[in-house]
């Protein structure tokens, strides 16, 4: 619990504990059996290099509170962008409209609550000078360029966000959380003749603008991500076309554990299955994958852009096992969907800002690691695709249907990776693609920080990961 | 208070932010104002779900100093926090650098008439009858079919707002407008198979709306219809694709004759004007000046006036799409694309729906497209698809898990023919679009 954050969210604008007690008393005066308060103040800043030079610079400031009542299954919301009293009596009184006058609730006095923070509190867009922001956009350039002298468009990006969070709730949750985040994005383009390929990598997570700059492997870090960005460019620049239909496909390490995230995340959080309105409702303790296969959402793990201290709702994040050895243990939650299906809220209520309603959303996704050496896996393969980088996804919760897009592939012919193939879509049906997974890689990797994921509207960061693994099929959807 | 009050207080305060800019060092500035007043009600299972008041706002500013530029927004709209927006983007012009391209657009290019395009069609935000309305389209829709089993809920969105823009020329225009939209989703199960479908309308006017009930049984209509999908064999057939995704398909041609994909030769269409990139029947045209249209504007976000154009001339790419900046790095003048397009009107060749499926004879009706598969440096693109197999011009079955593929050079000179009835409820107004040939994969 942070006290410059109780301050600089409260204090400043003339509220204390007891202001939001009776604000949340005020919403019970209603027929609800719950109520929270958040709020937030967020600064956001981002810098751009292009041709050379730094094209732009912007900064972005937002503060407000958002206001929730609930009442059975039903939720009333409302916010504001003003922090102050009056402010705040406004939104409670258009929240609890959602419920008749005459509640019986009290609410529990609000206690400062302790957690584990699970990343530092230092705000990045001051902890490096703009002066040292702008020489590493111009450091990243130069080794592109030093590296491809022929790179024709070089894009790098930085951006950070510090982020500050107070939630008070009638069931006496006071928290409050400290959120930095930043992001380095290098792209670049090559041409040969009429031929362009583009390729694009990025970094980032809950810490300082120097992480792009420390020691990986003797040499900064940022340089490991600008080598990534040309390699996908050269592979593409020799791409044939990709073949089309059923076949056995290796996803790389780390990245590619975006599969996850479609394929079993999304269907696995607690409002769809609430609804029933998911491929995987009513199947806890039944197998729905392969066994040996043991995914997990893991929001405390240290610095990583997914991870929280405190959900939105101010639950501790948790390591919650969602299946184990291919059986089905546990949904994802935040507290009203934990309530009306009886279990513990898992620290998984998110929100885009003050401005959205939470919702479970996944943090960090993951898939724990078998015993095959990588090469193993390729070397079982005739004929099938190697597929090492992604570009994000879709899925169907009903269906169970999925896409994700490959941003680099291979060929694997003869047990050996040969001709790099361009991206393309890959579909299939979660239960079914999880049952298919037939070896799982020693070389569990998390992805490098760059997940966005979208549902409802609302944008938060996540992270993926997974070992290397074989789905014995998969539909490809290439053109040759 | 009258939103003629309203307006000119937000005009107020975009004057009075560019006054600060040019205060504090700057040589140039624009800034850009928004508040948005609304509802978001949603019921499921015919249950009030979620009541939601929602008020949004934002000021973004950007100076310029000399050829330097900064920029800076706040959701925040106390004095305090515009004056450090304002500051906070005048120090960024310190450290981005000189760049002869940047700028306001010229002054002569700015919008100096203001037609009124009739966006503004305000309506008491009454979430009692909006609860109504979103209970009816669901109770349509489950009482439509046995199999209708289950509901992801309907919602109803009501939002008044009002946008204004100013810049140093000394522009500082802006309209109210309102946009309302019901939507329906439902879930229905056969034979263990479950399959979700939905339905939506959108309009400025709220008594324009489709009706609740035809909506509810849209949705539930075209859940049924899905059930039982099966995949298909990997193969080479003929694409339509169902009026309410083709728009995506012009999409994907706005962003490859963006001008700032062109000057960061990240198009597979640079220079390409005057090419033959459609069959020579279609023509697009764009039209900013449609009364109540969804993308209707006078102006573009840089004050610069737009104007009626055509886009693509018996097939041919008549004009790439600029803003100020990316007109600049081209050598050229912008044409009013800041912000996106307004209002395309596509051709068509008098089809109607079924007409097409005759047309087509065997192949695959799209009506969803999943995923993010598309390229459009290469123009390679393959994304998830759901839909019906046909066959001689009849729906067989539903497919789904398939994706479809191919390149957007050919599926664009490839379209054989466009179906006369429109999904009008986007900025790119088109019917059906039927294709010669993509690759299925499938089993």
């Amino acid at each position: 619990m942070s006290k410059s954050v109780e301050r600089h969210l409260l204090s400043d604008s003339g509220l204390d504990v007891a202001s939001l007690e009776r604000a949340l008393s005020g919403i019970h005066r209603h027929d609800t059996d719950y109520a929270d308060l958040y709020f937030q103040s967020s600064q956001h800043e981002s810098w751009v290099l292009e041709d050379g030079i730094i094209k732009e610079g912007s900064y972005n400031i937002e503060r407000g509170v958002g206001v929730r009542a609930i009442s059975g299954e039903k939720t009333g919301f409302a916010y504001s962008d003003e922090i102050s009293e009056d402010a705040l009596v406004k939104a409670c009184n258009a929240a609890r409209s959602i419920a008749p006058d005459g509640g019986s609730q009290k609410v529990s006095s609000l206690g400062r609550s302790d957690y584990q923070a699970r990343y530092g509190e230092k705000n990045p867009i001051l902890a490096m000078q703009d002066a040292e922001k702008i020489s590493l956009l111009k450091a990243v350039d130069a080794y592109v360029r030093q590296q491809e002298p022929s790179a024709n468009q070089v894009v790098v990006s930085i951006s950070g966000v510090y982020e500050e969070i107070l939630v008070a709730a009638s069931d006496g949750t006071f928290a409050t959380d400290i959120r930095p985040l930043v992001r380095l994005n290098c792209s670049v383009l090559l041409e040969d003749g009429d031929r362009r390929e583009r390729g694009s990598a990025g970094a980032g997570g809950r810490y300082a603008y120097s992480f792009f700059e420390s020691d990986k492997d003797g040499r900064p870090y940022y340089e490991q991500l600008a080598d990534d960005a040309l390699h996908m460019a050269r592979v593409n620049m020799q791409a044939v076309a990709s073949p089309a239909g059923a076949m056995p496909v290796v996803l790389g390490n780390g990245w590619p554990g975006v599969l996850l995230h479609e394929a079993v995340g999304h269907g696995l959080e607690g409002d769809f299955n609430r609804k029933g309105a998911s491929t995987f409702s009513g199947k806890i303790g039944q197998r729905v994958a392969a066994k040996g296969v043991t995914v997990v959402d893991d929001g405390t793990l240290a610095d990583r852009r997914g991870s929280l201290s405190v959900d939105d709702e101010g639950t501790p994040t948790q390591h919650n096992v969602l299946i184990e050895d291919g059986i089905l243990k546990g949904y994802m939650q935040d507290k009203h969907n934990a309530k009306l299906m009886g279990v513990a809220p898992t620290g998984n209520g998110r929100r885009e800002s003050y401005a959205h309603l939470p919702m479970p959303r996944m943090t960090n996704t993951y898939m724990l690691e078998g015993q095959y050496d990588p090469k193993e896996i390729i070397a079982s393969i005739d004929k099938g695709i190697y597929a090492p980088n992604f570009a994000g996804g879709q899925v169907d919760i009903t269906s169970g249907k999925f896409v994700f897009s490959s941003a680099e592939a291979y060929l694997i012919e003869n047990g050996k990776i040969t001709a790099p193939v361009k991206g393309a879509t890959l579909i299939g049906n979660g239960p079914e693609v999880m049952q298919k997974i037939s070896m799982i890689g020693n070389d569990v990797a998390l992805d490098n920080g760059v997940g966005v994921c979208g549902k409802d509207g609302q944008s938060v960061p996540v992270g993926v990961g997974q070992p290397t693994l074989k789905i014995d099929e998969l539909t490809v959807g290439g053109t040759a | 208070m009258q939103i003629e009050q309203q307006l000119s207080e937000i005009q107020n305060v975009v004057d009075d932010v560019l006054k600060l800019a040019l205060k504090n060092g700057a040589t140039q500035a624009e800034a850009s104002m928004s508040k948005v007043e609304g509802i978001a009600v949603s019921s499921r299972m015919q249950e009030v779900e979620n009541v939601e008041f929602t008020n949004d706002g934002g000021l973004g500013i950007s100076v310029y100093v000399g050829k330097r530029k900064g920029s800076a927004s706040t959701a925040d709209l106390s004095k305090e926090a515009l004056t450090r927006a304002v500051e906070k983007a005048v120090d960024i012009a310190k450290y981005t650098s000189e760049d002869p391209c940047t700028g306001l657009a010229d002054a002569e290019l700015m919008a100096t008439e203001f037609p009124d395009l009739d966006l503004y069609h305000p309506q008491e935000l009454d979430t009692e009858k909006a609860i109504a309305t979103t209970i009816e389209a669901e109770s349509a829709a489950l009482g439509y079919d046995p199999r209708i089993t289950n509901s992801d809920g309907a919602s109803y969105n009501a939002n008044l707002g009002m946008r204004v823009y100013g810049n140093t020329h000394g522009i500082n225009a802006g309209y109210p407008s309102s946009r309302y939209s019901l939507s329906c989703m439902v879930i229905g199960s056969q034979d263990g198979d479950m399959q979700r479908d939905y339905a939506y309308t959108v309009d400025r006017q709220a008594p324009l709306l489709q009706s609740a009930v035809s909506i509810g049984q849209e949705a539930a209509k075209a859940t049924v219809e899905r059930l039982g999908a099966r995949k298909i064999n990997t193969a080479q057939v003929p694409i339509l694709l169902h009026k309410d995704i083709a728009s995506s398909l012009f999409g994907h041609y706005v962003g490859a004759i963006s001008g700032g994909s062109l000057y960061r030769r990240s198009s597979f269409l640079l220079d390409s004007l005057g090419k033959q990139i459609f069959p020579e029947w279609l023509n697009i045209e764009e039209r900013p000046f449609i009364k109540s249209g969804l993308a209707s504007s006078s102006f573009d976000n840089e004050g610069v006036a737009c104007k009626d154009m055509t886009i693509v001339d018996g097939g041919k790419l008549s004009t790439y799409l600029y803003t100020t900046y990316s007109a600049r790095k081209l050598n050229t003048q912008t044409n009013g694309h800041a912000g996106g397009i307004h209002n395309w009107l596509v051709g068509d060749t008098g089809h109607s729906d079924s007409d097409l499926l005759k047309e087509m004879g065997t192949g695959l009706y799209v009506t969803e497209l999943m995923g993010q598969g598309v390229n459009t440096v290469t123009g390679d693109y393959s994304r998830g698809a759901a839909g019906f197999w046909v066959e001689n011009g009849v729906i067989q079955y539903p497919v789904h898990e398939v994706t479809i593929a191919g390149c957007l050079q050919d599926m664009f000179a490839g379209i054989v023919a466009i179906g006369k009835d429109k999904d009008l409820r986007g900025s790119v107004h088109t019917g059906s679009i039927l294709i010669n040939q993509m690759k299925i994969a499938g089993s």
